[in-house]
């Protein structure tokens, strides 16, 4: 080998490691303007920022909260059979259907027979029993007679 | 009819209207995607309704009326009932809405556009009462299953549509024809795509009054989404699920129309009178067609406490069904004694009439005052609930508030 050709190698060698050192430095560069930058890692407190942080609600620990009697997801009254009920009786239709309506263990039934043979609702096998016992106890007719009295009046100064 | 349409760009122009917002990057949404605003688990935002509105059911959704909301003498979008049997439709694809009648009882079936439905037929806007069928039903003893209705589940509103009796002699039927069906495009509550939630309908006769309209507008605008957008049929004078709402489809029957709920015991009272709690057999029982005589007193709201020097000014409305009403009275001594109200015409015929009166009371103390109309057979409200059926329709008993008189 000439000497020529041994010191265009060598520069050569030094280009290669030039190009190298350069691509390292900008990295380098860059982990530490994303080290800086990195709100993770930022330390002191900004005040200004405080907005973005949105409280996350227990929701899984009160999904079946009961308050003053009241199962307070769906508006149903706590007791035997409860969440029967709950998983049985609210996947079509509203709770509301439910507690609106004031009927016999035997008109119950019927409705439980109607919406099975019409609306699509599944066999309820031993859960049947129970969910009436429930509508039945806490869902049955007053007897409102042929006409009430007046109820729940709000009574104000009828300006003229 | 596909129920759900993908989304285009002019549909969602559609729902942009009736949302009342811009969606950004609308085109972006994805198929099928319910909008969040039709998500929406609060109904007087989602359907623009007065605060006092009460909530019967939210699934599906049914609210009704105060009585003292619905003192207007046209009922504004903000206080008129709502009444579901099924899911609201989600997406409303107006451009391509098409409206098909068939049935056994047309010549051919023919189907009309939104356009050409408005283009090809002449327009008639009239006033027309819809009451709900089990308005009134959370009186009945014993109680009757289904939504716990007590006055509110009636309206008046102006509606504007073409004739429908127009559209059926431009499609051309036959004789055989004895009543016609609705099909819409709201989806039945268990999911099931083969169920329809309510496919009602009138005898042909009412199809083919003058008041019979596929109505496009309500109150001069386009129809609420609740309230049927962007047609529904109106029959009024009939149990309100007559007036289908999201009309798709009309059909020509030669018998009566078996859709759902048109059969069993839905909208049917006995034939014969019943004692309360009886049962009754499904061929006992007969379709509702004229709701009875009816009023409300919607001025002022029950409460109120006047003074003993000071006249009581009351209003109201009365309907009828298909008749008019010939007078209204008042007691204000639980019916020992009447007195006449002033009574106004209908607007049109199947239009609410407004009466009023006032009133002088004798002496201090509690009072109700009670109104009872009087068809122009000359059939009036009962004061007490009427005869029970095992469904709680028909609830026409006398309305009455609470007053109170002072020094």
């Amino acid at each position: 080998m000439s000497p020529k050709h041994n010191f265009q190698e060598s520069v050569k060698e030094f280009y290669k490691l030039l190009v190298i050192l350069f691509i390292g430095l900008i990295v380098c560069i860059g982990l530490l303007l994303y080290t800086i930058n990195n709100p993770k890692n930022n330390t002191s407190v900004d005040v200004t920022n405080t907005t973005e942080y949105v409280e996350v609600p227990e929701i899984e620990e009160d999904y079946d909260k009961i308050e003053n009697g009241i199962h307070v997801r769906t508006g149903f009254v706590d007791g035997e059979g409860l969440m029967l009920v709950v998983q049985n009786c609210t996947n079509c239709h509203s709770a509301k259907l439910v507690t609106q309506n004031r009927m016999s263990k035997e008109k119950w039934l019927a409705t439980i027979r109607w919406m099975q043979k019409t609306q699509n609702l599944w066999d309820l096998g031993t859960n049947e029993e129970p969910i009436l016992n429930y509508l039945s106890t806490y869902y049955a007719p007053n007897q409102i007679g042929r006409r009430e009295n007046l109820k729940d009046i709000e009574w104000y100064e009828l300006e003229n | 009819m596909e129920r759900r349409k993908f989304i285009t760009k002019a549909s969602l122009s559609a729902v942009v209207g009736l949302l009342g917002m811009d969606i950004v990057f609308g085109e972006l949404i994805p198929n099928k995607y319910t909008l969040l605003a039709f998500q929406d688990t609060n109904p007087y935002q989602l359907f623009n309704k007065n605060k006092e509105m009460v909530v019967l059911n939210d699934k599906p959704w049914n609210m009704e009326a105060q009585a003292h909301l619905l003192d207007d003498n046209i009922t504004p979008n903000s206080t008129m009932f709502i009444r579901n049997n099924g899911n609201v439709p989600e997406i409303i694809d107006v451009n391509n809405w098409k409206i098909l009648v068939d049935g056994e009882a047309v010549n051919k079936q023919k189907s009309y556009t939104l356009n050409e439905l408005k283009s090809k037929f002449k327009h008639y806007t009239y006033q027309l009462t819809l009451e709900c069928g089990g308005n009134g039903r959370s009186e009945f003893n014993p109680p009757a299953k289904g939504n716990q209705w007590t006055i509110g589940a009636v309206s008046c509103a102006s509606w504007t549509g073409v004739r429908l009796k127009d559209v059926l002699t431009d499609v051309g039927i036959k004789d055989t024809a004895v009543y016609i069906g609705y099909h819409a495009a709201d989806t039945h509550l268990s999911g099931d795509t083969a169920k329809e939630p309510i496919s009602r309908g009138v005898p042909i006769d009412k199809a083919l009054q003058d008041e019979t309209l596929l109505a496009f507008q309500m109150n001069g605008d386009e129809i609420p989404l609740a309230h049927g957008y962007p047609l529904r049929l109106i029959a009024g004078g009939y149990p309100a699920s007559a007036s289908g709402k999201w009309l798709n489809r009309i059909s020509v029957r030669n018998i009566v129309h078996d859709g759902e709920k048109m059969t069993g015991s839905s909208y049917r009272v006995p034939k014969n009178p019943v004692a309360p709690g009886d049962k009754v057999k499904d061929e006992d029982m007969v379709i509702i067609e004229s709701m009875p005589v009816k009023s409300l007193l919607t001025y002022p709201k029950s409460g109120a406490t006047f003074s003993i020097n000071k006249k009581l000014n009351i209003r109201g409305h009365a309907w009828a069904g298909e008749l008019a009403v010939a007078k209204v009275e008042y007691s204000i001594d639980f019916g020992s004694t009447w007195k006449l109200c002033d009574l106004k015409k209908p607007v049109n015929r199947l239009a609410w009439q407004h009466f009023s009166a006032l009133i002088k009371f004798p002496k201090t103390g509690y009072y109700e005052v009670w109104v009872k109309a009087t068809d122009s057979n000359n059939i009036s409200q009962p004061m007490l609930v009427p005869g029970w059926n095992p469904k709680g329709y028909l609830n026409n008993a006398c309305h009455r508030i609470a007053v109170k008189v002072i020094e």
